[in-house]
């Protein structure tokens, strides 16, 4: 019974950290049909930018990982509005350039990173209570799992307040739908691609710090691994679907953790075969809209 | 005849590189109804799509003394062009009163014209349009174009598909709306063109083959054979005549 628990709230922290990186991609797909494979970057960046100034300030200590996360959120946001503003604006309906470009940004900034932070895993510290465990029906929780929950909660509460309460949500529900009825109606959505883009990086870039939180490390191939996963989780979730990102983001996770741990560490493989399986029996994912 | 509200001078269009639309060329006056014909196929939504920018096009396009045909959609929409696809096109996951505000671009949006004209759907204003009727979504297409002072909308075919006792209620908020803005309507329904319509652009291969008044086209039944394909009937209600096909 503990070990299930465990598993479960592991898988649920783990899910948690999926969802801040596949929202954003969930969100820039539905609207403007981008694959953006940048988006890993985004994350990297907030999490060496945010674990630096947090180190400075106060390492270690609920204060520094509170200014982490605000620069993460600040640094993810300006990135991908910048990326989108400059590079992605001008290349919309190319979907074979976005991606050629989104990729080059990707491999050109994991360079970059290595560069300037080094091929090593940096490791990282945090507030005493978030290294220890709480015992939950038998099983010792880390921590670090309840905040990252708890931090994916209020992203998709925030998001889904944003969606539902300004005309800018409203725009972008509408354009996830038919973007060109929007543009027919009078409304310039591009403006709303470049808010898109920023919030998609803030959750990324907040995604980072608490993937260093996770894993103990910053690293220049942190957003590269979390993509991955990340996009299976929008695909099976349902491309351009936040609900869909959410449920699929727990649902992989915890697939995840049970199979590592009851069929030999066959987690990323079996994830694969889900992702496959939904392809096969239902290719919009589960919440996705009908192509 | 006054001033044109919409010019349109060797308009081409084109869709994944196919020539929809070539050399069209006519006006639309500044009030009534203008009917855009034409077997189907000819052309008539892509040119309403060519007009708005929805797809490539070449050509001049003037709304009343500015040119548009440089503009991105949403500009030339902004000049006051109201626009109700064919096939509605609402936002299904958004409710009808979001559909409305979406719509809105004037600071003081008509809403009490459009609770009048479409009692209905204000009713079902909290209602997700993708769980209307046709005719329901219908209603809200229209009302998102009637919500703002426009000065041309483009309608294309308003009563595809529609029950009969529908097809009467749009043709009725239409022939209400163009009391205050002038339309430029494409439509099959030869009884909703006799009751809107005063003049008539009709299209064939993409060209413009006849313009004139509607009753220079209507009353002629070895015109509206040759241009339409359809024998004119005289039950407006029979789904299977009097239909451009």
């Amino acid at each position: 019974m503990s070990t299930v628990v465990l598993l479960l709230i592991t898988g649920l922290g783990l899910g948690a950290l999926y969802f801040l990186v596949a929202s954003g991609l969930s969100l820039i797909y539905g609207l403007m049909g981008v694959l953006n494979f940048a988006h890993g970057s985004f994350l990297t960046i907030a999490a060496f930018l945010g674990w630096e100034v947090g180190r400075r300030v106060s390492d270690g200590t609920w204060w520094g990982l509170a200014l982490s996360a605000m620069v993460g959120l600040a640094v993810g946001a300006i990135v991908a509005a910048a990326t989108e503003y400059l590079l992605i604006r001008r290349l919309y309906e190319r979907h074979i350039e976005q991606a050629l470009v989104t990729v080059g940004l990707a491999l050109a900034s994991v360079a970059l990173f290595e560069g300037i932070w080094g091929t090593d895993p940096i490791y990282t510290r945090k507030p005493d209570w978030l290294a220890q465990t709480t015992e939950i029906l038998g099983a010792k929780i880390p921590n670090d799992r309840f905040l990252l929950i708890a931090c994916a909660l209020i992203v998709l509460g925030g998001i889904v307040l944003f969606l539902r309460r300004t005309r800018y949500g409203l725009i972008i529900r509408a354009g996830v739908e038919n973007r060109s009825m929007v543009t027919a109606l009078g409304i310039d959505v591009r403006r709303s691609f470049t808010i898109v883009f920023a919030i998609g990086g803030a959750a990324a870039g907040l995604g980072g710090v608490l993937a260093s939180v996770y894993y103990g490390y910053v690293s220049a191939h942190l957003g590269s691994v979390l993509l991955i996963f990340a996009f299976i989780v929008t695909v099976i979730g349902g491309l351009g679907s936040l609900t869909g990102a959410a449920i699929a983001s727990v649902l992989v996770a915890v697939l995840q953790q049970f199979a590592n741990f009851y069929l030999a560490g066959t987690g990323d493989f079996v994830v694969v075969v889900a992702l496959a399986v939904v392809l096969l029996v239902r290719p919009r994912g589960l919440l996705g809209k009908v192509a | 005849m006054s001033e044109p509200i919409l010019r349109v001078a060797g308009l081409h269009g084109r869709i994944g590189g196919q020539q929809v639309v070539e050399d069209v060329s006519f006006e639309v006056p500044a009030t009534g109804v203008t009917a855009l014909l034409g077997r189907n196929g000819v052309g008539k939504t892509s040119t309403i799509k060519s007009i708005l920018g929805l797809i490539d096009r070449t050509g001049e396009v003037h709304l009343g003394d500015t040119r548009i045909d440089r503009m991105p959609t949403h500009r030339i929409v902004q000049q006051g062009v109201g626009y109700v696809p064919e096939d509605r096109e609402v936002f299904g996951s958004l409710t009808v009163a979001e559909n409305l505000r979406l719509a809105e671009r004037d600071a003081a949006p008509r809403r009490e014209f459009i609770q009048r004209l479409f009692p209905d759907i204000h009713d079902r204003r909290a209602q997700r349009a993708g769980t209307l009727s046709g005719g329901q979504q219908q209603m809200v297409s229209l009302a998102r174009a009637l919500v703002n002072e426009n000065r041309l909308l483009l309608v294309d075919e308003p009563t595809k598909g529609l029950a009969p006792r529908i097809v009467d209620e749009v043709a009725d908020a239409l022939a209400e709306a163009a009391r205050t803005v002038p339309i430029l309507l494409v439509e099959q329904n030869l009884h909703v063109i006799r009751k809107l319509a005063e003049r008539v652009v009709v299209l064939s291969g993409g060209r413009v083959v006849f313009t004139g008044t509607a009753s220079d086209l209507l009353d002629d039944e070895d015109r509206i054979q040759r241009f339409l394909g359809v024998h004119d009937a005289a039950d407006p209600h029979d789904s299977t005549a009097g239909s451009a096909r």
